[in-house]
């Protein structure tokens, strides 16, 4: 099989999209969205920053400062838009490429680095921030979602759940059961696909033979594709499906059609893979791009804003290597932590014996 | 005291637990109206609901992945798997997310969720009804891994799992749940914690450790050898992770004999480690190497074969006699 270098160069019809890559704004008979100027300045805020974040993560894994790092170039306007469609009582499931949405639920970035720089596997309270901890396993989170959805129900809270993962991971049985689950029970959840077209090195085409949204009818739910990277079809339709889960109404597929403009991860080499026209084609429809095309072409921003928001940036990028830079090494003793919340014997017992073992460099 | 069978001896601990506490849910295949396809969760749908004994789609990891989630959100679910051999599609969720979560979040979450598990053969089965997967799970940090013997055990250390803020592997004897015993049902408090292992018959010769099913089998045959003049121990080992190393220490250093008896197949299981650490605790004691008595290394065989893979008291007595030997 050969790589098709023209896909996603034309959007396919199905497509919800209310900010055209010219930075045209356009209806849609299903979705508006009403935001004020300062929303949509603070929309591109968002965007810039987490685009900045990730530039210095891959600029800190390139340094020899993180072991790897999975960029989110490209997938912005997904994560900031459905991550803003959220509220403080809904609970968001993240892969490890959500750089985006923990930052719309407020998790410090340099949080993100620790378990890329190897100082731990997580490290943020998921409950402080309604933002669970990177899932490396693909799919896995999704079961969670839904359970935590389930507990919801249970609560009689007014909240939801959104899970996100991407195209590979809908192949996985976890993914496919938290659909029926979400099915069954009800539960208030958004699964939200990002589909960046590629699995590392594996094109769509090795995961599905129909579009993903499609899938979520077999599972007797609505599926609804929109375009990745228009922040306001993000926004306007995670709402929606939010919306729809906390009054009852079960859960939406969101496929949200976008691309992965880097690497997989820092460790991936895509030139092995796909051909750097398709990657021209995507350049074009740049979730930043059209949003400042946006702002520019209706005068709700002027150079002067695009300069403090690049300052800020630049501020963000410095503050952040000089905090992974600081951050501390654990100690040997700290492997025996947490493992267990109960008093564990086997726990006591080889710390212990390690303790006195490493004491024994220090006579 | 009540008589109980030990299937129902969890059925009343569990009905104790949700009583205790709201946040407690029953989640599994069939676990609602049929009562579980071993009745241990008979009754409680009915007078719990639907929405705490919850009847699941069939699929084992969307049961354990599902019950993470709950647990994120404040319940403590205890799931049933149907059958020792249905765990594996549940392992992933099990040893990737359950056993490391807590870990992962640097001990800002717990989840404390109860996997029972039907354990081991001898009830005729077909395939993939007869397992021992307690390796799997022991091997496993951050999970507990215990499992009963007797029905009065039953009771209390299904409610200690329940209360566990850590996530509790909870092996049930499944050719064990129609034996009865007396229960105490009115007890406010546990003889001993969880994850503590109990002498259950006495004696200074030689001392066989086991867990689940094989306690019984080991009674037997500790009353078989006293005929033969020998004084054997009994020590029901009833967490596996952690284990109780001093109980097990002070037994083997009295007797200076030690068998482990597991069903679970002899190489890589369970007993290795206890005949390992036996023997660098215990080495001046010892008499006799630590021998080891369980399945083979083979798939769990069909029915008609599997009173030859199963440890019974003459094979138990045989390797009581080797420890007489050296």
């Amino acid at each position: 099989m050969t790589v098709d270098a023209s896909r996603g160069a034309e959007a396919p019809p199905e497509l919800v999209q209310l900010l055209t890559p010219e930075g045209e704004r356009i209806e849609h008979p299903d979705y508006d969205i009403d935001l004020t100027p300062d929303d949509v300045r603070s929309l591109y805020r968002d965007l810039v920053l987490v685009r900045r974040v990730d530039l210095e993560a891959v600029a800190l894994q390139r340094q020899g400062e993180l072991g790897i790092w999975a960029s989110l170039l490209g997938q912005e306007a997904a994560q900031i838009g459905s991550g803003r469609a959220l509220t403080d009582a809904d609970m968001a499931f993240p892969t490890y490429r959500e750089h985006g949405v923990a930052w719309c639920r407020d998790v410090d970035p340099v949080k993100l680095l620790g378990l890329f720089r190897g100082v731990n596997h997580g490290g943020w309270d998921p409950s402080e921030h309604n933002f669970h901890l990177y899932t490396i396993v693909i799919g896995s989170q999704t079961l969670h979602s839904v359970g935590y959805a389930m507990g919801i129900q249970r609560d009689g809270a007014n909240a939801a759940t959104i899970a996100y993962f991407g195209d590979g991971a809908t192949s996985q049985g976890d993914v496919n059961e938290s659909f029926i689950w979400a099915s069954v029970f009800n539960a208030p959840i958004v699964f939200f696909c990002q589909n960046n077209q590629w699995a590392i090195s594996e094109p769509l085409e090795k995961q599905t033979r129909i579009p993903l949204y499609r899938r979520a009818s077999g599972f007797g739910f609505p599926g609804i594709r929109v375009d990745g990277n228009d922040v306001f079809a993000c926004l306007a339709v995670t709402r929606k499906a939010l919306e729809a889960a906390r009054t009852g109404q079960g859960p939406t597929l969101i496929e949200a059609f976008t691309y992965r403009m880097g690497a997989h991860t820092t460790t991936d080499d895509p030139t092995r893979y796909r051909v750097a026209s398709e990657l021209e084609a995507w350049k074009l429809k740049d979730p930043i791009e059209r949003l400042k095309a946006y702002l520019f072409k209706n005068e709700l921003a002027d150079q002067e804003f695009f300069d403090a928001i690049d300052a800020e940036a630049e501020d963000l990028g410095a503050d952040l290597r000089r905090r992974c830079l600081e951050m501390p090494d654990p100690g040997p003793l700290d492997i025996f932590d947490h493992v267990y919340r109960e008093p564990h014997a086997l726990m006591e017992q080889e710390r212990a014996q390690y303790a006195a073992y490493l004491e024994g460099f220090q006579s | 005291m009540t008589m109980l069978t030990l299937s129902k001896a969890i059925n009343e601990g569990l009905r104790r637990a949700m009583e205790d506490d709201p946040k407690v849910l029953i989640m599994g295949e069939d676990v609602g109206k049929l009562g579980g396809v071993f009745r241990v969760t008979d009754g409680l749908q009915k007078d719990f609901g639907e929405d705490r004994v919850i009847d699941t789609p069939l699929a084992e990891s969307g049961i354990i992945g599902t019950a993470i989630g709950l647990a994120l959100r404040g319940y403590r679910p205890v799931c049933e798997i149907q059958f020792d051999g249905f765990v594996f599609p549940a392992a992933d969720q099990i040893i990737t997310q359950l056993a490391k979560m807590p870990l992962r979040s640097l001990g800002a979450i717990k989840l404390p969720v109860v996997v029972r598990i039907p354990c081991g053969g001898g009830i005729g089965a077909v395939e993939h009804h007869s397992e021992s997967p307690e390796a799997h799970f022991t091997h496993t940090g951050g999970l507990r891994v215990v499992a009963c013997s007797n029905p009065a055990d039953a009771y209390t250390m299904i409610q200690q799992a329940i209360l566990s803020d850590d996530p509790v592997i909870f092996f049930e004897p499944k050719r064990r749940y129609w034996e009865k015993a007396d229960v105490d049902t009115t007890a406010t408090d546990w003889w001993a914690p969880l994850d503590r292992a109990a002498v259950v018959r006495p004696g200074d010769d030689v001392t066989l450790f086991a867990y689940g099913p094989m306690v019984k089998t080991c009674l037997e045959a500790a009353a078989a050898a006293q005929e033969d003049g020998r004084s054997v121990q009994v020590v029901d080992l009833r967490s596996l992770n952690p284990l109780d190393f001093p109980t097990v220490m002070e037994s083997v250093r009295r007797t200076g004999r030690a068998v482990v008896v597991h069903e679970a197949p002899v190489y890589n299981g369970f007993g290795a480690e206890l005949a390992a650490r036996i023997t660098e605790e215990c080495f001046y004691h010892l008499e006799s190497p630590v021998l080891r008595v369980g399945g083979f290394s083979t798939p769990y065989p069909p029915s008609k074969l599997e009173e030859h893979y199963l440890p019974d008291l003459d094979r138990i007595l045989d390797a009581v006699d080797r420890t007489f030997t050296y």
